[in-house]
């Protein structure tokens, strides 16, 4: 049928530059960079070595160590945030949605505030608050009886990475926050009223009606949240520095990936083993990706309204 | 019953744990603008104090605007995220209009495809972009960072606008059409008026990583000339640690355009999430 219709020119028209654009700089990089991974350098010549980049990032010590332990920080860097930020997120919209509540409108912009600063901004000024030297925290502290409960959490290998993700909690917060309240929002008033005239109120109503209906936000922000986490760079960078110290412990894909493809201090920039980290990092994106789509996605039922 | 005073109860209790996370959220700003305005010897001996007569004093803005390079990296930034923001929105709402109008061989690929890219971040793709950006000599170019940043922000865009262009009422359009308007005309003077909402949801959600990125700007464009804000006050921070009134006033200046921005689209932003972008 389509084929005897004259050719649609606007169609095509209408699509190009969005996907001229978008293949030649996102999906051509991105084939071009699981590419390169599979060649390596001999004597100034470009060689396929097939995987063998891949068998050393895992299996040589001189990479594996860094990379295990750069993929288990992010790991729990991606628990933090999803045992603090979605729980908080989810309170402050029910707060937020909470009919005939002043104020929301100010409280909902204030709280967003801080994901719109830049990681250079939130990294400086938390690595103000919490310096030994300048002393916001230890005297802030101090004025509740607690002064004793400081350290330099920046600083020291077994609190450093817990700090950071904190931090980053506290700057994205207001992205499932805003989200999960538009999703209470578009919840439709029969709904709520059916569950009032079964004398289901308050808290109970949350559990029982509201939550199931916002599930399939929680789930989007969860995979947002798992993409973001597990492509995070720039706060480490900001507040640690390329090595991401103190002796890597706060060290993620992100800046693994950025010190080995640049190179840092005597370490020369490498593109192959660069792309070979990329690569693993696009590995297990997609990796759960795939178990968000196939295993949660299918299951949350959808409700029509 | 006491539903009245219980409801009452209830409300304070919401209010006072929305006002104390607020405070938590605010605080760090708190702290940089107001230590922004106070002599150095002031943001010592007491960083929480408001600036006083005695301790007010702007040096710190005198000192970052004196050094000049601060407002080029501002008009890069500038540049760099309007000029995105303008292709994303326009190119992503030409392709969301085409998925979403037409029904064409392809179509559903066509929108999966394009919308691969909100969960594969276009980070990964960095050492390829680098070596082409090398290549067509673009390197410490804006037009680099303008490239990488439209491609970065369409897949959301064409994403959250087909969904609402799909709720524009066809009755309108097939109007349009049987007044002998040219599909282009449609879109243009009918369908993106409609969608204003949407295309605010969008502006947002891709102005401020665009805005805020390092990443980038340190790998592409890393040169004196074509440095944006982010990466300026980065530099900013290590090579002037000492001069903390320059430092203080650099971020509290860096804070203000995008909050600007933001407050523009914000009350557009909700309803453009609501009716929607989630679902």
């Amino acid at each position: 049928m389509a084929e005897r219709k004259p050719f649609r020119w606007h169609v095509l028209v209408f699509l190009a530059p969005a996907v001229l654009v978008y293949t030649a700089i996102m999906i051509v990089p991105l084939i071009g960079t699981l590419n390169l991974s599979l060649y390596g350098r001999a004597g100034g010549e470009r060689v396929w070595v097939g995987l063998q980049n891949f068998a050393t990032l895992f299996g040589d010590p001189r990479w594996s160590g860094a990379f295990w332990n750069a993929l288990g920080n992010n790991a729990w860097f991606f628990l933090v945030h999803m045992l603090l930020q979605n729980p908080v997120g989810i309170l402050l919209a029910a707060l937020l949605s909470s009919p005939r509540l002043r104020m929301a409108a100010f409280y909902r912009t204030a709280i967003f505030i801080p994901t719109i600063l830049s990681f250079v901004i939130v990294g400086f000024v938390w690595k103000l608050i919490l310096s030994p030297i300048w002393g916001i925290a230890p005297s802030m502290l101090d004025a509740v009886g607690l002064r004793s409960l400081f350290a330099p959490w920046l600083g020291r290998e077994e609190y450093a990475l817990t700090t950071l993700a904190l931090i980053s909690v506290w700057q994205f917060v207001g992205i499932p926050m805003m989200l999960i309240y538009a999703a209470l929002l578009s919840i439709p008033d029969e709904v709520i009223e059916a569950a009032e005239i079964d004398g289901i109120t308050g808290w109970s109503q949350f559990w029982t009606i509201k939550l199931p209906l916002i599930l399939p936000a929680i789930g989007i922000i969860s995979i947002l949240t798992f993409v973001g986490n597990f492509n995070a760079f720039d706060l480490i960078y900001v507040s640690q520095g390329a090595l991401a110290g103190p002796n890597f412990a706060t060290d993620i894909l992100g800046t693994f990936l950025y010190r080995t493809f640049f190179g840092f201090q005597l370490q020369l920039g490498d593109p192959h083993m660069g792309a070979t980290i990329a690569t693993a990092m696009f590995g297990i994106i997609l990796l759960g990706v795939c178990i968000y789509l196939f295993a949660i996605q299918t299951r949350l039922r959808r409700y029509q309204f | 019953m006491s539903a009245a005073r219980h409801s009452t109860a209830r409300s304070i209790a919401a209010h006072a744990i929305l006002a104390t996370y607020t405070l938590i959220a605010l605080f760090p700003v708190f702290v940089i603008v107001v230590n922004s305005m106070k002599s150095r010897r002031a943001i010592f001996s007491d960083p929480l104090a408001l600036p006083t007569r005695e301790t007010f004093d702007l040096v710190g803005y005198r000192t970052v605007l004196a050094q000049g390079d601060f407002l080029l990296y501002f008009q890069n930034s500038m540049i760099v995220t309007v000029v995105s923001l303008v292709f994303v929105l326009l190119f992503g709402a030409m392709a969301a209009f085409a998925l979403s109008e037409y029904r064409f061989r392809g179509n559903l690929l066509m929108g999966l495809y394009l919308a691969l890219g909100i969960m594969i971040p276009i980070r990964l793709g960095t050492v390829a972009i680098l070596q082409m950006m090398v290549a067509s000599g673009l390197v410490n170019t804006l037009t680099a960072l303008i490239l990488v940043y439209t491609a970065q922000g369409l897949p959301l865009a064409v994403f959250i606008l087909s969904e609402f262009m799909r709720g524009v009422s066809d009755d309108l359009k097939n109007a349009g059409r049987i007044d002998g308007l040219s599909e282009y005309t449609i879109f243009f003077r009918l369908v993106l008026p409609l969608v204003r909402p949407a295309m605010a949801t969008v502006a947002v959600f891709t102005m401020i990583p665009i805005w805020n990125d390092l990443w980038f700007p340190l790998i592409l464009a890393p040169s004196e000339a074509t440095k944006t804000i982010t990466l300026g006050s980065q530099v900013f921070i290590g090579q002037f640690v000492t001069n903390w009134n320059a430092v203080l006033a650099a971020l509290a200046m860096a804070i203000v355009p995008v909050l600007v921005l933001y407050l523009i689209f914000s009350r557009q932003l909700i309803r453009g999430i609501t009716a929607g972008a989630v679902k």
